[in-house]
C-alpha cells in the first residue's frame, strides 16, 4: 500500500523531499531517464521576477537592461497581465530548479517532474547541449563573469563598462559559432585562461621592444586579398569573436567582456534551437510521472484534477484566428508530437507504417523517445516526426505571402495528401535558427585604406534589416571597431540592395 | 542520487534593485520629466504614492539586427475552410506585434512602476531647503552605540583578544619571561651533560628559569582589555510647519484647493528632511484660531479679514510650544491678498519683529481665481505690503498662483537649489 505524498495544498521541505523521491523513482525506473544530480531551490515571487529579468540566470552580472526588464515585468505582473512561470531551470550540473513558494503541493510535484527530470534529462542527453554547453562549468563561469564585470567597473568606471556591454549585447545574436569547433568548451578553464593571459602579458612586457628598429614594412600589394582574408579568419559570421580577436584598439578588459557575452550567447544557442523539443520532453515527462503517481494512489483524485487543469492550460494551442494566437505554442506542439510518437510506436495505423517504418509498432516507447531526445533539434525533429495524423488534428496549413502578389496571400498547402510533406517542411524551416537570424558576416577589412570594416548581409527571400535598428547596432559595432563600418545587403545573385556606412562616435575612440 | 533542497527565500529581497537603480540612473532625466508631468495631473495625496510612469524609449533602446518585409511563409493551425490555391485578402498591414521591453519602434513608450520613495526622491531631487543651519537635537529621541577605544573592565563577550595578547606579549618581553625553547635547550644540555659540577650549575639555572616562568604568567588579568562602547545621542532634527490661511468669504473653493496643494507639497518636502514634522493649522478671518486639518480646509467660516490676527496667533503658539532654539520653523501663508487697510501697519510690524526672526523660511502664496491671470490686476493690499517689507530686506518669499498646474513650478522655483554665494547676497 503506497502512502499519499501530501494532503491538500500545503507543503513543507519534507514533502518536497518525498515528492522528489517519488518522481525520481518513476523517472529513473519507469522512464529510464538519465539526469544530472538535482538541486531544488525555493524562491519568492520577487526572486522569480528577478531571475526572469536576468535571462533566467540568477547569478548574472549587473546591467541596467536587466533592471529595465525587471521594471517591465514587475509592472505587468502587478497589473495581472502576466502570470509568473512556476519554475526556472538551469542547464548546469547539478541541475538547479527554482520553485516558487506560492505553488501548491500539486504544482510543486508537477514542476519537479517537469524541470528536475524532464528538462534535466534533455539537457544531459541532447547532442546540441553536449556539443555547445559545459554544464559542469557554467555556474563557476557566471560567478567569474559577475566578479570580472564588477572589477572592471571599479577600475575603468561604470560608464565605460556599460558602453562596452551595451555594444556587446546589441551584437549578442551574432556572437555565436554555428559550427562545432575543434575543442569542447570548458568554461572552468576559461577563468584560468583569462588570468593566465593577463599574467603572460605582464611577464613578457619589455619596454625595449619599442626601441627596436622595424624592418621596412611590406608594400601594400604584398598582402594579397586572399592572404589578408586568411590572416583575419574571414569570412567570419561570429561578429563578437572577430572583434575580440581583431578590433585594433580595444583594451584587454574590453576584449574579455566581449568574450564573456559571447560565451553566454553560445550557452543559450542550443536552447533557442530546441524550444519545441525541450518543452515537449519536459511536458511529456511530467505527464507520465503525474499519471503514474495518480495510478499508484500517491496523489488524490482532487490533486490530479488540479494538475490536469494546469496541464491543459500549458498545452493549449489557440487557432490562428483566435485573438490569443501568437504562433505555435512549443509546449503544445512538443507534447502533441511526443504523444503522437508514443501512439505510432504502440498502435500504428497503416499510414503510420508507411510514413514511419523505422519506429511504427516497435513497442519500446521510451527507447524511441530517448533516442529522439538525444539526436534531434526542433528543425530536424519536426521535419522527421510530424505525422499526417497530427497535421490533420491541428488542421495545419501553409500560407505564402509575397508582397508582389496582388491577389493576396496564397494558401500554398493544407493538411491533405498533397500537402503533408510541404506543410511539414515549412514548419520545420520555421524552427530553423539558420532562417530566423539574419545571415551577416564580416567579409573584409580595408587594411590599405581607411581600415573600414565591411560586412555583408545575405538577404533571403527579400527580407531586409529594419533600418533604425540596423543603424543603431552598426553604431555600436563601429564604436568597438573604432573605424568606419559598412554593411552591404546583397541578395542571392550578389546584387547590392542597400548599403549602410557608420562612423564611430568620437567618445568611443577616445576610450581606446 | 542525493538531492539538495535549498530554501533561498531567506536571502534578502530586492536583489534586482541594483539593476533597477542602474536603469533609473540611466533614464534619470527621462524619468524625472515623466514624474513631474505625472504629478501635475495627480491629486496631491497621490503624489506620495509613487506609481506608474511612462517614459519614451529613446535612449533606453537595445537594438538588435531585425529583419522585416520580404516574402513570408508561415504554417498555422486551425484551418477551417481553406483549400490549396485559395487567396486571402490582406487585412491592413498585418496586426501589430506584441512587443516586449525594448522591442518595437522607438516611439513606443515604456511604462513601469516607481516605488513611493523613488518617486518622491526624483520629484524633489533638485530642491533644497533654505537655511538649514538651525538643526536642533531633540531631547532623547534616539541613541546610537559607537566604539570608543578599550577599557579594563567589561563583559567577557567584549574581550578584545588581539589587544589582550599584545599587551601580554609586551609584558612578558619587558619582564624577561623565559621562553619555552630556552628551557628546552637547557634541559637538552642537562641531558647531554656529563660533568657533575656543570650539571649542578645547569640544574640550578633551570630551577631559576622555571620559578621565573611561574612568577610571570603567560596572560595576567592586568593584560585583559575589553572593547568599550559608548552611547551617543543621534541628532534628530525637528521642524514645525505653520499653515496660515485666510478663510474669509472672498476665498473661493478653488483658491483653497491651490493653497492645500501647496501645503501638501511643503509637508512632503519637510517630511523628507526632518524626522519630526509638526503641522499647525491657523485659519483666520478677522480673528484667528488654531484648527485641525479638516476644519482648516473644509470648515465654513465668514467674516472680514485681519491678517495680523493670524500672525499674532502664530507668535503666541511659537512662544508657548515651539522654542525657536529647539525647532526649525517654517511658515506658509496663503491668501487672496485682501486685508483691511488699517491692519497693514500691525501686520508689517508683527512680521518683521516677531515672526521672521524665528522662522527659517516664510512663504507667501497669493492665490487667484482660475482663468484670471495673476499679473494683469493691480497688486493686492497684502502683496503691496509684503513687497515693501521684502524690499527693505525682510527674508520673505512670495509667489502668485492662479492655476493648479502652476503649483509645481512655483514650488520648484521657491526651493530651487541656488548657489550659496547668491543666497548670501540676497538674504
Amino acid at each position: 500500500m503506497t502512502e499519499r505524498l501530501f494532503e491538500g495544498a500545503d507543503w513543507d521541505f519534507h514533502t518536497l523531499q518525498r515528492i522528489t523521491d517519488a518522481c525520481e523513482e518513476v523517472a529513473l525506473g519507469d522512464l529510464g531517464l538519465d539526469v544530472y544530480p538535482n538541486q531544488i531551490e525555493v524562491i519568492t515571487a520577487e526572486q522569480m521576477l528577478d531571475a526572469y529579468s536576468s535571462v533566467g540566470m540568477p547569478l548574472f552580472y549587473k546591467h541596467w537592461s536587466f533592471g529595465k526588464q525587471f521594471a517591465y515585468h514587475e509592472a505587468s505582473y502587478r497589473k495581472g497581465l502576466m502570470g509568473l512561470a512556476y519554475e526556472i531551470v538551469i542547464n548546469s550540473s547539478p541541475c538547479i530548479s527554482y520553485l516558487m513558494e506560492e505553488n501548491t503541493a500539486t504544482m510543486q510535484t508537477l514542476v519537479i517532474a517537469h524541470a528536475a527530470f524532464g528538462h534535466n534529462h534533455f539537457f544531459k542527453n541532447n547532442y546540441l547541449f553536449k556539443q555547445w554547453t559545459d554544464a559542469d562549468g557554467i555556474l563557476d563561469y557566471l560567478d567569474f563573469a559577475k566578479n570580472y564585470v564588477m572589477q572592471c567597473e571599479e577600475r575603468y568606471g561604470r560608464t565605460e563598462v556599460e558602453r562596452t556591454l551595451d555594444a556587446a549585447h546589441a551584437l549578442m545574436s551574432h556572437g555565436i559559432d554555428r559550427y562545432p569547433g575543434k575543442k569542447k568548451l570548458d568554461l572552468r578553464e576559461e577563468e584560468k585562461r583569462a588570468g593566465r593571459r593577463r599574467q603572460h602579458e605582464e611577464e613578457v612586457f619589455n619596454d625595449l621592444w619599442r626601441t627596436v628598429p622595424k624592418g621596412a614594412s611590406k608594400t601594400r600589394s604584398a598582402i594579397s586579398l586572399e592572404r589578408r582574408r586568411k590572416l583575419l579568419g574571414l569570412p567570419q559570421e561570429n561578429l563578437l569573436y572577430f572583434l575580440e580577436k581583431s578590433a585594433p584598439r580595444l583594451a584587454p578588459w574590453q576584449r574579455e567582456l566581449l568574450r564573456i557575452v559571447r560565451h553566454i550567447a553560445q550557452y543559450f544557442y542550443p536552447q533557442s534551437q530546441t524550444k519545441v523539443m525541450n518543452e515537449g520532453t519536459a511536458t511529456y515527462v511530467h505527464y507520465r510521472i503525474m499519471t503514474k503517481l495518480h495510478q499508484q494512489g500517491r496523489i488524490t483524485d482532487g490533486n490530479f484534477l488540479e494538475f490536469l487543469g494546469s496541464h491543459t492550460n500549458v498545452v493549449f494551442q489557440p487557432e490562428f484566428d483566435d485573438p490569443r494566437f501568437s504562433g505555435f505554442n512549443p509546449y503544445a506542439l512538443g507534447f502533441a508530437m511526443m504523444q503522437d510518437i508514443e501512439r505510432i510506436v504502440t498502435s500504428p495505423s497503416d499510414e503510420d507504417r508507411e510514413w514511419f517504418p523505422d519506429i511504427a509498432g516497435k513497442n519500446d516507447v521510451m527507447g524511441v523517445l530517448r533516442d529522439v531526445w538525444a539526436n534531434y533539434r526542433d528543425e530536424s525533429f519536426i521535419g522527421q516526426f510530424l505525422s499526417p495524423k497530427l497535421m490533420r488534428h491541428l488542421r495545419m496549413f501553409h500560407l505564402h505571402d509575397d508582397p508582389e502578389e496582388r491577389a493576396g496571400i496564397r494558401v500554398d498547402a493544407i493538411h491533405d495528401e498533397r500537402g503533408f510533406r510541404r506543410v511539414r517542411r515549412e514548419l520545420a524551416r520555421q524552427h530553423d535558427v539558420g532562417y530566423i537570424d539574419a545571415n551577416i558576416e564580416v567579409v573584409d577589412v580595408d587594411l590599405s585604406g581607411d581600415r573600414r570594416l565591411i560586412l555583408h548581409h545575405h538577404v533571403i527571400k527579400g527580407s531586409q534589416l529594419n533600418e533604425t535598428d540596423a543603424k543603431r547596432v552598426l553604431q555600436h559595432l563601429a564604436d568597438l571597431w573604432t573605424y568606419d563600418v559598412a554593411l552591404i545587403e546583397v541578395d542571392a545573385s550578389d546584387k547590392v540592395l542597400r548599403e549602410y556606412v557608420v562612423s564611430p562616435r568620437p567618445i568611443a575612440a577616445a576610450v581606446a | 542520487m542525493p538531492i539538495h533542497i535549498i530554501d533561498r527565500r531567506l536571502n534578502p529581497g530586492g536583489k534586482s534593485l541594483e539593476n533597477r537603480q542602474r536603469f533609473l540612473r540611466r533614464a534619470k532625466s527621462l524619468v524625472q520629466g515623466a514624474v513631474k508631468k505625472t504629478s501635475q495631473e495627480r491629486d496631491i495625496k497621490d503624489v506620495l504614492e509613487g506609481g506608474e510612469v511612462t517614459i519614451p524609449l529613446d535612449g533606453m533602446h537595445e537594438p538588435r539586427f531585425r529583419r522585416e518585409g520580404g516574402t513570408r511563409d508561415m504554417v498555422l493551425p486551425g484551418n477551417k475552410k481553406f483549400i490549396e490555391g485559395d487567396y486571402l485578402q490582406r487585412s491592413g498591414q498585418g496586426s501589430a506585434k506584441d512587443s516586449g521591453p525594448g522591442e518595437g519602434d522607438s516611439e513606443d513608450a515604456f511604462r513601469f512602476v516607481l516605488s513611493r520613495d523613488e518617486f518622491v526622491d526624483l520629484f524633489l531631487d533638485d530642491l533644497e531647503l533654505p537655511d538649514l543651519a538651525k538643526r536642533k537635537i531633540a531631547q532623547t529621541e534616539s541613541e546610537g552605540i559607537q566604539r570608543a577605544g578599550y577599557t579594563t573592565s567589561g563583559s567577557p563577550a567584549n574581550i578584545s583578544v588581539s589587544r589582550t595578547v599584545r599587551l601580554a606579549l609586551a609584558r612578558r618581553i619587558a619582564l624577561k619571561r623565559p621562553r619555552k625553547d630556552e628551557i628546552e635547550e637547557l634541559e637538552a644540555a642537562i641531558a647531554a651533560c656529563t660533568d657533575e659540577d656543570e650539571r649542578e650549575v645547569l640544574l640550578a639555572q633551570l630551577e631559576k628559569l622555571k620559578a621565573k616562568t611561574k612568577r610571570i604568567p603567560f596572560i595576567d588579568p592586568l593584560d585583559i582589555r575589553y572593547r568599550r562602547f559608548e552611547t551617543v545621542p543621534r541628532p534628530v532634527a525637528q521642524a514645525v510647519m505653520f499653515c496660515l490661511m485666510d478663510v474669509s468669504g472672498s476665498m473661493s473653493e478653488h483658491m483653497k484647493d491651490l493653497a492645500k496643494r501647496f501645503y501638501m507639497l511643503l509637508y512632503v518636502f519637510l517630511k523628507r528632511r526632518y524626522k519630526h514634522v509638526e503641522i499647525v493649522f491657523i485659519r483666520h478671518t478677522d480673528r484667528a484660531e488654531e484648527v485641525d486639518e479638516q476644519t482648516f480646509f473644509y470648515g465654513p467660516a465668514s467674516g472680514g479679514t485681519l491678517v495680523s490676527s493670524a500672525l499674532q496667533a502664530m507668535h503666541e503658539i511659537v512662544r508657548e510650544r515651539f522654542n525657536p532654539s529647539d525647532w526649525n520653523i517654517y511658515a506658509a501663508q496663503a491668501s487672496d491678498g485682501d486685508n483691511s487697510y488699517s491692519d497693514g501697519e500691525l501686520t508689517g510690524m508683527l512680521l518683521t519683529d516677531k515672526i521672521l526672526p524665528v522662522c527659517q523660511f516664510f512663504a507667501y502664496l497669493e492665490v487667484g481665481e482660475s482663468g484670471g491671470s495673476a499679473f494683469d490686476l493691480s497688486d493686492s493690499s497684502l502683496w503691496t505690503l509684503y513687497e515693501r517689507l521684502r524690499n527693505s530686506g525682510a527674508p520673505l518669499s512670495m509667489r502668485k498662483v492662479s492655476e493648479r498646474s502652476e503649483i509645481f513650478p512655483v514650488f520648484h522655483d521657491l526651493f530651487q537649489r541656488r548657489e550659496t554665494a547668491q543666497e548670501k547676497a540676497a538674504p
